[in-house]
């Protein structure tokens, strides 16, 4: 198996479902924005799960604190990740 | 009169803890300026008759939405909050908590769904947690009641803490992150059959089966409920009412005031569905044709929030939607606009943006048949053949598309992506689905009603002064030529300004063929919707957007009936 290359810090966005990752930094967008990612317990350190990648640019679905959130795909391009080994 | 609010996170059956204090009396009022809905209602607690307010769900007091500036806002009126709590994600929700803590009001906190998270393996220790929030932290279990008089109880050991720092939002992190900590233990557990259930109805090659599935379902039991109510109750109430408005009609004797009230006898009796009249008409189409349908669309309505189906039903959907310029929530709307188009109107209200809201309203009033105007489509284009009724929903499926895309693109405004939480799956309470649904009943026969009946009236009054005669003098030529059908088919679609359900049910005896059928059918269904949903649209989206709104579906019936003229006549 070939071992993909991943840059540090990866928009979820470019993850396949079932993927594991650590929350490294929200892309501003005002900070009203984060906080609302940051309250509903997307924050940085925080592990997520890919759990499903609508198809056609459709939105994602990732899980934190072993619940689940869909987040329109702009806003998932915002959050960067770590890919966990 | 003391005041209570409740504040919470959205989804934790926070109204659910409302429903279990509150009485029979709860009203649903729009907060002034915005189209954000809350409930209030009253309860004696404790021999204290008090006001109870369940204030929008919100995840912080820095609002990033209308709903949550409403929140905010409502809990300035609090005498006393309660704060409802998931037990079972403590640590997200007590970001809420510590800032409500700033704010000196007398607080209690109740963890609730406490059950779900015995099960799923969260400890707790309450008592811990009311050291350290120094307020009372008391459990609840709002589905089935639990702990609610345990509530109750202790509203009178409501506290403000008695040292409160304001801090930044880092500290306010580290903190949470100490206190669940200290008092909260989580035992690791496997999957159970309902978490593979949730992802496997979230995904989309599973879950877009499933979906379509519970569609089909649901509108099986909408019929089953609908034609259930209507036999065994509405008809025979009609029945028993019909005496009274026939003393009234002879009472009254011919002249206009008859003409306006009763409408015109057929075979000297009243014909519900045909004479027009406020007092027969009037109050049949609303009550006995749309209200059956709407009692099993909110039932339905409510199963599918409380299951917690609905939030993945929305993310599914959102590939579409997204697309025409709204979000995965905008099924609501359709959903119940195929009830009946009025609720779907007033459930615009609860999408986020002015552009959401006219796309969403136009879309309805455009393509969205409702369960009076498609059984009309069925009655008239049915005995033709099937492939005849389908070209006409077909037609109307896919100008929904095609007008959302375009809308999208032209309608200036911003349209928010889809953000939400998907609860995790539980069993509905019968009495809570059936509480929210005839508060929504209640709320829809006080808003909606009223326009219902103003707008036979208006009928009347437009055909009593023979304004509608003219119109259909002045337009007939242009709609022979384009749409292919004739003369007398043209005042047909007049009424159909106002009265679409009925105005299909009159093409009937012109002696059109199946293919003007179709076409004339279809351009009732685009160009204007009824009058109740034309005057709810003129609430909800002004007068501005509503005219614009009616533009886009004038244009597209013209464009669209002109082009199946030609498709089918030649």
């Amino acid at each position: 198996m070939t071992k993909t290359v991943i840059e540090m810090e990866t928009p979820i966005t470019c993850l396949e479902q079932g993927t594991k990752a650590t929350v490294v930094r929200l892309i501003d967008h005002g900070s009203s924005f984060q906080r609302r990612l940051r309250a509903m317990g997307i924050r940085e350190g925080k592990s997520l799960k890919i759990v499903a990648v609508h198809p056609f640019a459709g939105p994602l679905v990732v899980e934190v604190d072993g619940r689940e959130i869909t987040i329109g795909r702009g806003i998932a391009q915002r959050i960067l990740v770590e890919v966990k080994e | 009169m003391k005041r209570i609010v409740l504040m919470g996170n959205p989804n934790i059956g926070k109204s659910a803890v409302f429903s279990r204090l509150t009485g029979a009396d709860v009203i649903i009022s729009n907060y002034p300026g915005t189209t954000v809905d809350f409930s209030r209602g009253r309860a004696c607690l404790q021999g204290e008759l008090v006001e109870l307010i369940d204030a929008p769900g919100t995840y912080s007091l820095e609002p990033t939405s209308r709903a949550e500036e409403v929140a905010f806002e409502v809990l300035g009126w609090a005498d006393l909050v309660i704060n409802v709590v998931d037990a079972t994600n403590l640590e997200r929700n007590l970001y809420l908590t510590l800032q409500l803590l700033e704010k000196n009001k007398p607080m209690i906190v109740a963890l609730n769904m406490w059950d779900e998270a015995e099960r799923s393996g969260i400890t707790i220790d309450t008592k811990g947690l009311e050291r350290l929030l120094q307020v009372p932290v008391v459990t609840t279990v709002a589905l089935t009641g639990e702990g609610i008089n345990g509530l109750v109880n202790r509203l009178k050991d409501a506290s403000t803490p008695t040292e409160t720092k304001v801090h930044s939002e880092e500290e306010m992190w580290m903190e949470i992150g100490r206190l669940t900590r200290e008092i909260q233990k989580v035992t690791h557990r496997h999957p159970t059959a309902w978490d593979k259930l949730s992802q496997a109805t979230i995904k989309p090659l599973t879950g877009t089966p499933i979906a379509l599935m519970v569609i089909f379902a649901t509108f099986w039991v909408v019929r089953f409920i609908g034609e259930g109510l209507i036999s065994n109750l509405f008809e025979p109430l009609f029945e028993l009412y019909r005496p009274l408005a026939m003393s009234i009609s002879n009472w009254l004797g011919p002249g206009l005031l008859h003409d306006l009230l009763i409408g015109g006898l057929i075979d000297g009796e009243i014909d519900y569905i045909q004479s027009m009249g406020v007092l027969t008409t009037g109050i049949y189409v609303p009550l006995g044709m749309v209200l059956p349908y709407i009692v099993g669309f909110y039932l339905a309505l409510a199963l599918l929030e409380d299951s917690g189906y609905l939030p993945r039903m929305a993310t599914l959907s959102d590939n579409v939607f997204h697309r025409l310029g709204m979000h995965g929530h905008a099924i609501v709307p359709l959903f119940l606009g195929l009830g009946c188009n009025v609720p779907g109107a007033l459930s615009t209200r609860a999408l986020e943006t002015k552009k959401q809201r006219f796309i969403s309203a136009t879309l309805l009033g455009l393509a969205v048949p409702c369960t009076a105007k498609s059984a009309m489509i069925f009655g008239v284009l049915g005995p033709y053949g099937l492939s005849y009724v389908a070209s006409v929903f077909a037609t109307l499926a896919v100008i929904y598309v095609a007008v959302g895309l375009l809308l999208n693109k032209v309608v200036r405004g911003v349209s928010p992506e889809i953000f939400l939480e998907i609860p995790p799956y539980r069993r509905p309470n019968i009495f809570m689905v059936l509480k929210k649904t005839w508060m929504r009943i209640k709320w829809f026969l006080s808003e909606a009603i009223p326009f219902l009946f103003l707008g036979v009236l208006m009928v009347n009054v437009l055909y009593a002064t023979g304004v509608i005669e003219w119109m259909g003098i002045v337009f007939a030529p242009l709609m022979e030529g384009w749409l292919g059908i004739p003369g007398e088919a043209v005042a047909v679609l007049l009424v159909g300004f106002f009265r679409k359900d009925l105005a299909v049910g009159m093409l009937l005896p012109l002696g059109l063929d199946p293919r003007q059928l179709v076409i004339a059918t279809t351009v009732l269904s685009l160009y204007f919707p009824c009058v109740a949903t034309f005057a709810v649209m003129i609430k909800e989206l002004g007068i501005r957007d509503t005219m614009k709104s009616i533009a886009v579906m004038v244009a597209t019936a013209l464009l669209v009936g002109g082009a199946m003229r030609f498709a089918l006549l030649g």
